[in-house]
This record gives C-alpha cells, structure tokens and sequence, in this order.
C-alpha cells in the first residue's frame, strides 16, 4: 500500500493516496456550487436558529427574535376568522330571534352556524343527525315536551332541563309511583293498559278501564283529561305515537314505578348568547320546529354579476 | 444560436397575414361585447373562473357541462390530425403560438441588431457600449412583448374594461400581476432565448406527427433529383467525369446555401425530412429567389408529397392536390371531427335550463311524527341556467305523500312548492315529505321541477323515500 498522494497520469487530478490491488482513488474537490449551497445552508440555518423558536432549553425552546410563535400564528388565524365574521355575528346579536326568519340570508347562516354548534356540543346525546335516542329526544320530530317554537327552543337551551343551580331551569317531575308505593302493582298494569288504549297500540279492554279511573285521580293533572299533555309543565302527550322513553308495556311500566327525568345542561354559561341563538335557529331548521311569527321570504335579488369586481 | 436571414415571397407574406390576423384574434376577443342582460356578465368570451361559468358567444358553459370543452378539446386534436395527414405540419409552421411569437421576436432582432451577417458580427464582437445599448434594447422590447402577451391573456378571465384601468392603478387582483409576470417570463424565455429549441426538444408534436403523416400529406420537400449535382462543384464534377462514360447532368442547385440561411431552425432541408422542419416554406421563398437569379425553375425546394416527389423522379404526372388530401384517412378524421361537433351542436340546442338535483337526507334517514306517519327529508339542488330569476314548481310523484319546503310546514304542505329561484345560480332548498307510516321499507319518489313562466321546461330526479323497518 503506497501511502503516498501522486498526480494521476490520465485525469491530472492528484490521488489520496491509498491504493488496494491496484485501484486507486483520485482526490477530486467537491464541486463548487455544491460546497456553496453547503455554506448556504449552514448560514440559513444560523439565521433561522436565531429567529425562529429553535433550540430546546429545559422548559421551552428559545423564543427566536422575530417573536414568531405556532400558538400565536394560531390566535392570529382565529383573529381574522372572527374578524371576517363579525358583521354577521354582529347582525345576529342584534336581530330578535322572531325576526330572524324574515332575514333569509341571516337565518341561513345562523343555521349554518348551529349545525357546526351542534356537531361539538349536542351530538353527544341527541346523535350526529339530531335524531336522538331512548331518553334523548329527537329533533326532528313534530313533538316537542317544552315547545317547538324558535323561543321555547332557545329558552330550553339557555337553562337547560332539570339543571341543577339553574333558577329557570325547565324542571318537571314524574312521580316513581311504584316505587314510592303509590300505586300498587296491579294497578301501575291496569294503567299501562290504559296508557296503551289511549295511544291507539291496544284494543279497550276490562284492565284499562280499571286504569282510566286511576288515570283520573293521579296523571290527568299534568297529562291533561284526554292525555295531550301539558307543555307549560313539560308533560308529555301520552296520544300521540312518540315515546322517550318507549311506549311498550315493559318500558310504560318502568316509567310508573321509578318516574323519569332526564337532564339536559344550561348552556348559558358556556355558550354566549348569538351561538345559543344560531344553535336555536339550527334545531328549529330541522324540520319540526313550530312556527313563530310566519316567516316570509323576501323576494330573491340575486347581484351576482359577474367579474365586474 | 440561429441566425435566420430575412427573405421575401410568396410564404414569408403569408405567413405575415397570418401572423396579424391571429395575433389580432389574441388581442382583440377579450374586448368583445356580448349583451347577456342584468345578471350576466356582458363579456362575449370570458372564463369565469370565480363563478364557475364559462361565456363564448351565444354559449354559456356551466362546471358540470365540462364536457363541452372536453368535446372541444377532442375536436381540436382530431382538427390537428386532419390538417397534418392533409397539408403535413401546418400548424407548426404557420399558426403555431411559439412559431408566430418566435417570429415577431425576430423580426425585432432584425429591426435592432440588422440581418442575419450583422446579428453575427455582432454576437462575435466584444462588449462595446454600442452592443450593450443594442442588447438592452432588444431585450426591452421582447420583455414589452412580454409583457403584452401576458396582459392581454388576463382579460379572458375577467371583464376587460374594468380590469384594464385597475391593473394600471395597481388595483388588480394579485394573481392578474403574478399571471402577467409568469406569462412575460415564459413568453421571454421560449420566444426569445429558446425559440427552435422548443419545436425540436420539448415539443412532443413533432413526435406524434410522424405518426399522422404518411406519403399523400404535403410536405417542404427538396428535389434531391433535380437539384444533384449540385453545380457549385461543377468543375470537380466535371473531372470526375472526364473519367467516367456517363454524360454529366448538373443539378440545379447552385449550393447558395440560402435555404439554409432563411431556416428559423437552422437545418438543411437538402438533407432530406427532418424532425426540425416546421414547414415554413421559407426555405422555398429563399430558394425560388436563387433559381430567379440563375434563370431556372423554381420550386426546387416545394410543397409536396413523398409520392407526387416519386412520380416526378420517374417522371410521371402528380396527383391533382384535392384527391390527394381526400383519401380515408382524412377522411375519417373530417368524418369522426364532423360527427362530434354535430353531436356537441345537437347536445347544445336541446339542452335544459332547468335542472333538478335531490339528495335524501341520511341522517337520520326517516323521522316518526306524532301521528304515526314518517317523515323523510330532502335537500334539492335547482339550477337555473337562464339569466333571469323564475318561478318554479316543485312536486312529487310516487308515494301519497305530502310536501312542504323549509318556509311552510305540516299545516301548509301539499302535493308541491312553489318558489322564486335566482338568475344563473344554483339555489339550495330543503324539502319534507310526509307519508303515511305503514308502507314498503323503500319506495320511489321522483321530484319534478317545472317552470312555471313560460317555456314550460322541466326536469325530474328519482329519489326514494324510506320507512322503519317496522313501524312501533
Ligand atoms: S427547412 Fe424550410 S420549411 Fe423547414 S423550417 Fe427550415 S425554412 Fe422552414
Ligand atoms: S437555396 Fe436552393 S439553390 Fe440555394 S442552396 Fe438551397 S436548394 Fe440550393
């Protein structure tokens, strides 16, 4: 092994000097451009390591001089969003939820508005569609315990149902017949009969006449006589084919011995007022809601003219 | 680098015309009016590219005809086939973007730096302040063209009127300036530093023309028969002949080199076909010149097919230049062209204004109502295609359902809704029906739209309408 460097005849390039069976390697310099872009890089990175947050130290990395942070790069995308939306939220605060409907424009883009609402904070229990589940109501629907109206909409999502601590919350309650003892349970069956009749499910019978007396004396005065219900007092119409919490005999019969009740939070405190409003106008759109004031629609005028901006 | 030299005659005159008359369609068209009333734009061919509309003429192209175009793009190609299976590279030499810009680029070489012996000279001359001011001059101006050619490309996609004065007060969208920039750059680079370069290399038409071409399409062609000998060596050739038997023929080629002199991409067609030619015809202005000056016939160099070229060597009589170009292949390809803008011309005129799209909602895919019935929900595209607002009917056929729009309700509903619908717009709506519960799980519904205004056009889409499986 010559350890010796020499010019190498053919190519005029001097060789490093090591040389295995005859082969040997010739010193060529790197290119040039290439060790440029190499001290190019080297001195961006130095630039970069100085601006931008780079070196990790024990609690955070080093802030960088230009004071650009992904957090703050985030406040500031959430900035312009807002900003951009302003006028609209603005408009929505100001407008009255019964005059929403007359602003087209306005009611969809609070609907829009909702269902994203939704998505994030009711979905949970009322399902991606709205259309609940046993003990959730579904929103769809024409049947409504508390009112269907946009403002019996937005007043049930403002204090919640049963909320604990909330003053106005919407609170009603369904006695545990059963199980505070009283009614004994021959008597819940012949009500459950009863309740079936008068649901239209059963064919009258010698139970549900038994139950219909009972009926009287302790459901008719929150269910009503005719068993239709009582908004003011969230009872629920017991005629009509929509049951929370089942309308077979076995879930009837649960429902008089232990009572229900479930819970729906007051989003007051967590949602501001203009969400709540979009949130209302999103759970009216979904087909059930009630009619408020009629809603007229403006007549359409279109300005889209064109690349004339 | 190509130095071309000037010439005149019969094809650099045609290609002139041509070169004004397309660069005049160019610049022109975007400044068209077309009146499309209140609630379109007035532009009489424009990309809308905001609104997603596509205005020519008469024509208003919306996204989901794309087709259109796409029928359009085919007929461009199978045109390009046509006309290179009946008259060889026509496009390329004459029409082609690259070929009409590389030459004004030129004729602005000449203009600044002289002919073809000067642009030499001074290529080879050392930096002078001279050359410096004629190198900067040229450049300024290729880049105005640039420039230009970018700026004019921008009016296609917005209202020309307005965007002119707005790109001068600095008022444009930032894409119309990076638009006019990338377009100088390219417009710069390929018309003025890269020229033949693009036709030979990056082009891939010269490629797959080969493929078009065959021994009827017409062709620059050099009259290797009549030209050889070439009578610049006559006095060699003539030794050479003393020695032989054969009475010399000379050739009428005179070797000027003119031909080659001309030839925008620097080849020699003497050299037989090649994939450089763009067929130009300068070289047959150049060469009809020198055969003016020796007093011999001209179009040694010529249009010609391979075959009328092999008639004449044996000389038998050419091909009259119509039967030539209508033969199967071309007349297929006229056939298939025809055939297609029929279709598309057919497609246009019966096309509907008035649209129908329905979407059942999924989630959830039915909803109980408190009478037992179901309930199913709708969203329902309308698309409007007229420039004026309409009035439309929305019904349905197939279950004895009831209807009602997100204005009504329950109480309101009936067998179909009326509503207002915008100008040229899609207009979104959501539609509930409402059947009784105790039906088929699935069952069809169709949605008609029908317009209630006149035209009495109409448009349906099926849907279904869905039921629990079984009712509680
Ligand atoms: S050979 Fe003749 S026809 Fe072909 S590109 Fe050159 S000048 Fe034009
Ligand atoms: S211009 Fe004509 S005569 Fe002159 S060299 Fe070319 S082919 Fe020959």
């Amino acid at each position: 092994m010559a350890e010796r460097s020499r010019i190498d005849d053919k190519t005029g390039t001097p060789t490093v000097g090591h040389e295995w069976d005859g082969i040997e390697e010739l010193d060529t310099p790197m290119p040039r451009w290439w060790l440029w872009t190499l001290y190019a890089s080297i001195v961006f990175a130095i630039g970069y390591v100085i601006a931008y947050p780079a070196i990790p130290m024990l609690n955070s990395a080093t802030k960088g001089v230009l004071g650009w942070s992904s957090q703050g790069e985030l406040d500031r995308d959430i900035a312009g969003e807002q900003k951009r939306r302003a006028p609209i939220m603005t408009a929505l605060a100001a407008t009255p939820l019964d005059q929403l409907a007359a602003n087209p424009k306005l009611l969809a883009a609070a609907e829009e508005g909702g269902r994203s609402v939704f998505k994030v904070h009711c979905a949970a229990c009322h399902g991606a569609g709205a259309a609940g589940s046993k003990g959730y109501p579904n929103l769809n629907d024409d049947d409504w315990l508390w009112g269907g109206d946009m403002a019996a909409i937005e007043q049930t999502l403002i204090h919640g149902i049963r909320h604990p601590g909330d003053v106005q919350t919407r609170i009603s309650q369904m006695p545990a017949f059963g199980r505070d003892g009283i009614l004994q349970p021959a008597e819940i069956d012949d009500l459950v009969s009863f309740v079936r009749v008068r649901s239209g499910q059963d064919q009258p019978s010698a139970a549900a006449a038994r139950g219909g007396a009972l009926y009287t004396n302790n459901c008719a005065a929150c269910h009503g006589e005719e068993g239709r219900g009582n908004r003011t007092l969230g009872a629920p119409n017991l005629t009509d084919s929509i049951w929370l919490f089942g309308g077979d005999r076995g879930s009837l019969t649960t429902t008089l011995i232990n009572g229900r009740g479930g819970i729906m939070p007051a989003w007051e405190k967590q949602l501001d007022p203009v969400t709540i409003k979009m949130l209302a106008a999103y759970v009216h759109s979904l087909g059930g809601g009630e009619a408020s004031p009629a809603p007229t629609r403006v007549a359409a005028a279109p300005q889209r003219v064109a690349a004339k901006q | 680098m190509i130095f071309p030299k000037a010439v005149d005659g019969a094809f650099r005159r045609f290609k002139w015309v041509v070169m004004i008359v397309t660069l005049a369609i160019y610049y022109i068209t975007p400044w068209l009016r077309w009146d499309r009333g209140p609630y379109a734009p007035d532009q009489a061919v424009l990309i809308d590219l905001a609104n997603r509309r596509f205005y020519m003429f008469a024509i208003e192209i919306w996204p989901h005809e794309f087709y259109y175009v796409a029928g359009l793009l085919v007929m461009a190609a199978i045109g390009l086939f046509f006309v290179t299976s009946a008259v060889g590279r026509a496009w390329c030499g004459y029409a082609c973007p690259q070929t009409v810009w590389t030459d004004l680029f030129q004729h602005v070489e000449r203009w600044i730096d002289g002919d073809r012996n000067a642009q030499i000279r001074l290529q080879r001359a050392p930096w002078s302040l001279g050359k410096i001011a004629r190198r900067v001059a040229k450049h300024s101006v290729w880049i105005a063209i640039g420039v230009l050619t970018g700026g004019a490309w921008i009016f296609y996609f917005a209202d020309a009127p307005t965007l002119a004065p707005a790109l001068f007060s600095g008022e444009a969208p930032m894409v119309a300036y990076s638009t006019v920039a990338l377009l100088t750059a390219t417009t710069y680079v390929l018309g003025g530093l890269m020229r033949e370069q693009v036709c030979q290399f990056m082009c891939p038409w010269p490629r797959i023309q080969a493929a078009m071409m065959d021994e009827q399409s017409l062709t620059v062609t050099y009259k290797e028969w009549r030209g050889e000998p070439r009578s610049h060596g006559l006095k060699r050739a003539q030794a050479d002949a003393a020695d032989g038997p054969d009475p010399l023929r000379i050739g009428d080629c005179i070797d000027c080199n003119a031909c080659v002199a001309v030839c925008p991409t620097g080849i020699d067609i003497r050299g037989g076909p090649q994939i450089g030619c763009i067929t130009c015809g300068l070289c047959i202005d150049a060469c009809d010149d020198a055969m003016l000056r020796v007093g011999r016939e001209p179009k040694l160099i010529g249009y010609s097919t391979q075959a009328d070229d092999d008639a004449a060597r044996a000389g038998k009589p050419s091909v009259a230049p119509l039967r030539r170009m209508l033969r199967p292949r071309t007349l297929i390809y006229l056939g298939s062209w025809s055939a297609i803008g029929a279709v598309m011309l057919f497609a246009l005129e019966t096309r509907s204004h008035l649209d129908i799209s329905v979407t059942q909602t999924r989630n959830p895919q039915w909803v109980q109502l408190s009478d037992g019935s179901i309930r199913n929900t709708y969203t329902v595209k309308i698309r409007n295609m007229e420039t004026r607002p309409r009035r439309v009917e929305i019904a349905i056929d197939g279950e004895p359902a009831l209807l009602w729009d997100e204005r009504g309700s329950r109480e309101t509903a009936g067998r179909a809704v009326q509503l207002a619908i915008d100008p040229d717009q899609v207009t979104k709506t959501q539609l509930f029906v409402a059947a009784p519960g105790d039906g088929p799980q699935h069952s069809d519904l169709r949605f008609t739209v029908r317009a209630l205004d006149g035209d009495h056009a109409s448009a349906s889409d099926d849907s279904r309408f869905e039921r629990p499986e079984e009712t509680q």
